[in-house]
């Protein structure tokens, strides 16, 4: 009888997972989460505020590098996935448009999708991935070597340092990427439609220019600043969460990922709500 | 409870904590700590893993925040410091983190010349004059200096760090642990470099650590920490007497007794020949 009473005994005195308990304490943990990220938002305004009001305390150097690393370097494969993205949407269009005998409006098609939604969307996901990591990684190697501990008591501010830089780049870069991942995916889009449906380039940006509004690019363009905050602000607010070894650096690396995608497309669909609202 | 000398004048407290008390949650790190500590004084904080060392150096360099009590850090109350005394206050004192705490992407020189390219209006040959020089009084080798933190050893970059600390020539020196993970030669350097920076320089320093050798060869008082509260306050031979079971804990281990002897014998051997040639 103590043969078969002892295992079940082990399995008690182990930490059952209480549903409730999970729930909890992960509800505790975001809203804290929430609360730092706050805080955190607040810091960096903060900063940039005070950087605003003495200009000569802007720090170019890191911006510049910033831009060169998080924009120009990022060129290469955020034209090449728009170029195979303006490819995608149009072939797919090419089997249905040709039924209709519609082959013209594959310019509609590739230059309303692209400008107004695939290129700010696909930029800021490759950023993300790209740039956001290196930002948590960089910032939460930092914190385990005690480099933003010493930077503070050296006094000087790591958002005014490390953060503000990294925002600023990306704000300005994003826009710039997302404008050369329209022009890359309607290019695509335009190689196949001559190749599937035999309207040419001419043809194509005759009807591109008639199809597609100012108001379309502008949109597509406008959205990528917002994404870059997203962007920068996770990154950078993910790795001064880092606590402990290299283990937690890794974990908040993959967490600034995962959640700055994740708000970017949030963000992008309250985007469409709202322009829905105002028809445009 | 408190051992802190009443003689001493308000203006030579350099550090004064009253009452500090910390907490985590439910997890209560210091509770009531009284501390004083002496201008030009080589001050110890030792106790446990777990005791608090560490919590309470960072809440003297505003890293952190105590749940209740007062600090007073070069006569500046550090409790709602607004952020110019702040920068103020980081001016006056130099901080050496256990793992030196240098930025990787800077070389050991850049490092050196940051706090000085950030606060001052020198020109960058007189800081790089300044960084050199601070290099080679903590003893780093002149080759060292272009090289990456990365590419120094242990020894290498507690020396690094120490230059750092003292760049902006503070009043004030923390420093942790800053002979964990040396060998017994490059711990005799800073032993002798931690001595030659107060009697130069009449720098105060506050230090961290479980090197019972620099203890007994630097220290002037020492701290000891246990149970969340300040057990003990005295120099190392008299709480080497120390009747507290807290702190005769810390004397009562083989290696305790061993680094004790060979001080006492260190003295008696330094006296005797060296004594006759000092007068």
């Amino acid at each position: 009888m103590t043969a078969i009473s002892k295992p079940s005994k082990l399995a008690a005195s182990l930490p059952t997972p209480n549903l409730f308990k999970r729930v909890g304490k992960s509800t505790v943990d975001q809203i804290k989460q929430l609360l730092e990220a706050l805080s955190f938002i607040g810091e960096t305004a903060h900063a940039l505020v005070k950087s605003m009001m003495q200009p000569q305390r802007i720090r170019w150097r890191p911006i510049l590098f910033n831009i060169r690393t998080a924009g120009f370097d990022a060129m290469p494969i955020v034209g090449l996935l728009s170029f195979l993205l303006g490819i995608v949407v149009a072939y797919q269009g090419a089997g249905q448009l040709r039924q209709y005998g519609a082959n013209i409006f594959v310019a509609d098609l590739v230059g309303l999708s692209m400008l107004r939604e695939f290129a700010p969307l696909m930029t800021a996901i490759i950023i993300a991935g790209r740039s956001g990591s290196a930002y948590a990684a960089q910032i939460g190697t930092m914190a385990v070597t005690e480099e933003i501990d010493a930077m503070r008591t050296l006094g000087i501010s790591p958002q005014e340092l490390l953060v503000l830089p990294k925002v600023i780049a990306l704000f300005i870069a994003m826009p710039l990427l997302t404008v050369f991942a329209d022009a890359l995916g309607v290019f695509g889009g335009m190689l196949m439609a001559q190749q599937q449906l035999d309207v040419g380039f001419v043809e194509f940006l005759d009807r591109f220019v008639k199809a597609v509004s100012p108001t379309a690019f502008l949109i597509g363009v406008g959205k990528a600043p917002i994404f870059a905050l997203i962007i920068a602000m996770v990154g950078c607010f993910q790795g001064f969460r880092t606590r402990g070894g290299a283990d937690s650096v890794g974990r908040q690396t993959t967490r600034s990922v995962v959640q700055s995608i994740f708000l970017v497309i949030v963000a992008d669909a309250l985007f469409s709500v709202a322009f829905s609202m105002l028809d445009l | 409870m408190t051992n802190t000398p009443t003689d001493i004048k308000v203006t030579d407290c350099v550090i004064e904590m009253r009452n500090v008390s910390t907490r985590f949650g439910n997890n209560i790190v210091h509770t009531d700590i009284n501390l004083t500590v002496n201008r030009a004084e080589i001050f110890a904080i030792i106790g446990g893993s777990g005791s608090g060392k560490s919590t309470l150096l960072r809440e003297m360099i505003l890293l952190q925040k105590p749940s209740a009590g007062t600090i007073k850090i070069l006569g500046v109350n550090l409790q709602d410091i607004n952020e110019d005394d702040a920068l103020a206050l980081c001016k006056r004192w130099g901080v050496m983190f256990q793992n030196g705490g240098l930025f990787g992407a800077l070389t050991v020189q850049e490092n050196v010349g940051l706090p000085l390219r950030e606060h001052s209006s020198l020109s960058e040959t007189e800081i790089d004059e300044i960084a050199v020089a601070k290099l080679a009084l903590t003893g780093l080798k002149p080759e060292a200096n272009q090289q990456y933190p990365s590419e120094l050893s242990g020894g290498m970059m507690k020396r690094a760090a120490l230059a750092r600390a003292i760049a902006l020539e503070p009043e004030l020196l923390f420093l942790d642990e800053p002979t964990a993970g040396l060998d017994p030669v490059s711990a005799a350097g800073v032993d002798e470099l931690v001595l030659q920076l107060r009697d130069q320089f009449g720098l105060t320093i506050v230090m961290i650590t479980h090197d019972l050798d620099l203890l007994w060869q630097v220290a002037d008082r020492v701290a000891v920490l246990a149970d969340g509260k300040v057990q003990a306050v005295d120099s190392m031979l008299n709480l080497s007497n120390s009747e507290n079971p807290a702190v005769k804990m810390f004397f009562d281990g083989p290696r305790a007794r061993f680094a004790q002897e060979q001080n006492a014998y260190k003295n008696n051997t330094q006296n005797a020949p060296s004594n006759p040639i000092s007068m």
